[in-house]
């Protein structure tokens, strides 16, 4: 370690500015402080100490978090691909399988984002900030599992130069990167964004070319490949006849992206989240019940005519990417609400507008993406009225206190 | 009647090296210096050559702006060097002390029989007017100005401060006296805020002639500008006095005996001071004086104050006017292997639960100045008011202290803060934003445009 430490104050002559290499001294900082934690002191004009938190720390906690998603949706890639080939596979073969598949989303997703992030540091010359490592953990988790690899990339740069880079990078955006990479290849390729052949890996490539990887055996009979969301759309009956029950849907041992299926896992993430204190618990205690309420009206409403609407309201907690957006997704600091009232109303309409994007909008079911994405937009506006009406209430007793 | 408010939100920072309540040596001071940069926005007039002989209660410097707030010297010698910075700029005023120390007889005066005015002549002469510091911006009162109300913080809560009851024990007397005085100068009465934790045993809450509350919790509790904002939260137009307890001390010691006395107990803390505990020091002391109890000076950081709002002043610096408290720090320029990726780092302390230190609430940390990270974006919303038991916003308030939009600073409540009262947020910030020093360029703006 201490040699590591030698080389580094040894070669940072070479980066620094008027160094050899100097015009790279913004991405030699990157791995410096990637290594080490640097040894800069309080400048002596503030405080003399500070907190042994960084962001690096409260990122890398969100990329914990989602371990156990990511080791899910490993897995159950392979039991998909399994179960659609019918292919008797054993634990191990199925985890082998969903690593492969996997693996070259993840390269492709860091590659592309901290090439950009990397080469945008260094034009402008700043820091290389470390928010892409949250995003670009969460970009494979939202795709289907079969999504080429040179769109996912086109994703990716969508996401970091449109929609992080050019507001000035972590901090500073609007939108969710990751739900924005997510938004333009939904956009953009609706085929290989939905549908029923995307979500089983393998598929794609066997309705294209007549194999799939590791295996030449045909699609087993009755193989829908469509995502218990569609199955949904006829109501409770629709599920138990695709043989999905609640249970299913919780443990996620279903068709869908990458690493949203598993309550179970998401749950697991939830809880050192909330824990940490990184995501805030008041979003998403308030997206459920925004979702809840929403079902629960339109479970009121339902006829028989309108089996959807009968759908318990509780199946949409667990359904599509609800759990992963709510827990992941909505909760990011930068572009969810920031006044505390303001992250009850935000998360109760991205509850809200998810559930009634699922019911009203038969076109479209996944309605999570879109949700957060309207109340990022308007979770600025939402503080801004929250912080108006506390200035006027605190006006207003400051005046009964002074007369 | 008093009324009790506990406060909820804060942070106690568990730095070791807390003073034990024994005095251990009385400083005999050699070198001492007046210092401008003490005072928000004052602009210096320097009254005395070097050279000069002057006495405890010279005036020293003057304030060019309103020329009757004198500055005196703290002790009796001669003026051995004007330091000065950049474009001249005057840092300090540095005095050789006599052997012998001699003040000049300002006479005792009957606080009963004084009115207001020959009280304000009083403390402008002896020096003792720039003790009294005018909320909002935290600048030297204006003596032309009559204050809602004079408010006195008799605890701190700030990391290792000196301790009220130890450091003032044999000045209850002249506290006494300066809160009489004081009560002349303003007609909405002395507030003095005492801690729940020891109301009923502290020797203080004896004191007469005042309006007492009573506040509990974490730091920053003990902050006068917090106390202020639930007593009688500051409005535009609104001026309020604040004097440190230990300076309500040296105005009554000028009305008991005529002389202007700064001496006050100092407490030597940090994890670098050995066996930290009190010193009889005075006001402009030199920090060489106590020397003795650092580790290791080189890599030491001499903090006049404590480690939130205390200033740097370097091993040959000079004990700030408004500090009873002197802290030594490590320089942490050690870089650290992995340290944000390690699950563990059991010599660090966080206060959010990303670390383990939630476990052990009572461990003690030798904390450095390492900054812990790089400065970014604010990205965390919910850390800063979790500190701060104010019904401000606080990222709303520096975001326009940063835009220099000043119809939102006076929106957000830069009327009711200085920079203390934000040092928690600058502690706890993980994106490591200088929260003081953008809200202390906010409060020179607004300085700037109100006058």
């Amino acid at each position: 370690m201490n040699g590591l430490n030698k080389f580094i104050e040894k070669i940072k002559p070479t980066f620094s500015k008027g160094g050899k290499l100097g015009f790279l001294h913004s991405t030699f900082e990157a791995f410096e402080s990637f290594l080490f934690v640097p040894g800069t002191v309080t400048s002596g004009k503030g405080t003399h100490v500070k907190d042994a938190v960084d962001l690096k720390r409260i990122m890398i906690i969100v990329v914990l978090a989602l371990v156990p998603s990511l080791l899910f949706g490993i897995w159950n890639t392979g039991y998909q691909h399994n179960l659609a080939f019918g292919l008797d596979w054993g634990f191990w073969q199925m985890v082998w399988y969903g690593f492969v598949k996997i693996i070259p989303l993840y390269l492709v997703s860091y590659i592309v984002g901290l090439g950009i992030e990397f080469a945008s540091a260094q034009i402008k010359g700043h820091q290389v900030n470390e928010g892409y490592l949250v995003s670009g953990m969460l970009i494979p988790l939202i795709v289907p599992i079969d999504v080429p690899l040179w769109m996912l990339a086109l994703g990716v740069a969508f996401a970091v130069i449109i929609g992080k880079e050019v507001f000035g990078g972590t901090g500073m955006n609007i939108w969710n990167p990751a739900l924005l990479c997510r938004a333009f290849l939904f956009f953009s390729y609706p085929s290989k964004m939905s549908g029923d052949t995307v979500w089983t890996g393998g598929l794609s490539r066997f309705l294209t070319e007549g194999t799939a990887y590791a295996s030449g055996s045909g699609v087993v009979d009755g193989f829908s490949g469509a995502t218990p969301l569609v199955h949904a759309q006829a109501g409770i009956s629709g599920l138990s006849d695709a043989g999905l029950s609640f249970m299913d849907l919780f443990i996620g041992n279903i068709g869908g992206s990458v690493g949203e299926t598993s309550v179970i896992a998401i749950l697991i993430g939830a809880v050192i989240l909330i824990w940490t204190g990184v995501a805030s618990w008041k979003i998403m205690l308030s997206s459920v019940i925004g979702a809840l309420a929403v079902g629960g009206l339109a479970n009121l409403l339902a006829t028989d005519a309108t089996p959807y609407l009968q759908l318990p309201a509780y199946y949409h907690l667990v359904l599509g990417g609800f759990a992963f957006g709510t827990v992941f997704m909505a909760t990011d600091p930068v572009t969810s609400a920031q006044t505390e009232t303001g992250k009850w109303i935000y998360g109760f309409f991205v509850g809200a507008f998810t559930v009634m994007v699922r019911l009203f909008n038969p076109g479209y079911m996944e309605g999570m993406m879109l949700a957060i994405l309207l109340m990022n937009t308007f979770a600025p506006l939402i503080d801004h009225y929250v912080i108006e009406a506390s200035l006027s209430r605190r006006a207003k007793k400051l005046k009964s206190l002074n007369i | 009647m008093s009324n009790n408010i506990e406060l909820k939100k804060g942070l106690d920072i568990p730095i070791s090296g807390a003073a034990a309540r024994k005095t251990k040596k009385v400083i005999v001071p050699d070198i001492v210096a007046v210092k401008p940069t003490d005072f928000r926005g004052l602009i210096p007039r320097l009254l005395v050559r070097e050279g000069d002989t002057v006495l405890a209660g010279s005036p020293v410097l003057s304030d060019k702006v309103s020329p009757e707030i004198l500055f005196t010297s703290p002790v009796s010698g001669v003026v051995t060097q004007v330091v000065r910075g950049e474009k001249r700029k005057l840092l300090a005023v540095c005095i050789k002390a006599d052997k012998e120390q001699k003040s000049v007889d300002f006479g005792t005066l009957k606080t009963q029989s004084t009115d207001a005015d020959t009280i304000k002549q009083a403390l402008l002469k002896s020096g003792l007017w720039p003790t009294i510091v005018s909320r909002p911006y935290g600048v030297i009162a204006n003596p032309n100005v009559a204050p809602k109300a004079i408010f006195i913080s008799a605890f701190s809560t700030a990391p290792l401060a000196a301790n009220a009851e130890y450091a003032l024990k044999d000045e209850m007397a002249d506290i006494q006296t300066g809160i009489n005085v004081l009560s002349k100068l303003t007609k909405g009465g002395v507030h003095v805020s005492f801690n729940s934790e020891n109301y009923s045993g502290t020797p203080l809450h004896k004191l007469e002639n005042i309006v007492p509350h009573i506040f509990g919790g974490r730091h920053p509790a003990g902050n006068v500008g917090v106390q202020i904002h639930h007593i009688s939260p500051i409005v535009k137009g609104d001026t309020v006095w604040t004097v440190a307890l230990h300076h309500v001390a040296s105005i009554g010691k000028l009305f008991n005996s005529g002389k202007y006395d700064v001496s006050r107990l100092v407490a030597v803390t940090g994890p670098e001071a050995n066996d930290p505990c009190y010193v009889k020091g005075i006001s402009g002391m030199c920090m060489s004086e106590i020397a003795g109890f650092c580790k290791d000076e080189e890599k030491t950081r001499f903090i006049s104050g404590d480690v939130l709002t205390g200033t740097a002043v370097g091993k040959d610096g000079y004990l700030g006017f408004f500090d009873n408290q002197i802290t030594l720090i490590k320089e942490g320029t050690e870089c650290e292997m992995f340290g944000w990726a390690k699950p563990f780092r059991t010599k660090q302390f966080s206060s959010s639960r990303t670390y383990f230190s939630w476990l052990t609430p009572k461990k003690k940390y030798d904390m450095d100045t390492n900054t812990h990270g790089e400065p970014r974006a604010f990205v965390m919303s919910d850390v800063y008011s979790k500190v701060l038991p104010m019904d401000i916003y606080p990222v709303y308030l520096i975001k326009a202290c940063l835009a220099k939009d000043i119809d939102k600073m006076e929106k957000f409540g830069i009327y009711e803060v200085i920079e203390e009262d934000l040092a928690l947020c600058e502690y706890v910030c993980p994106s490591k934003i200088a929260i003081q020093a953008i809200l202390s360029d906010g409060i020179d703006l607004m300085l700037k445009e109100m006058a």
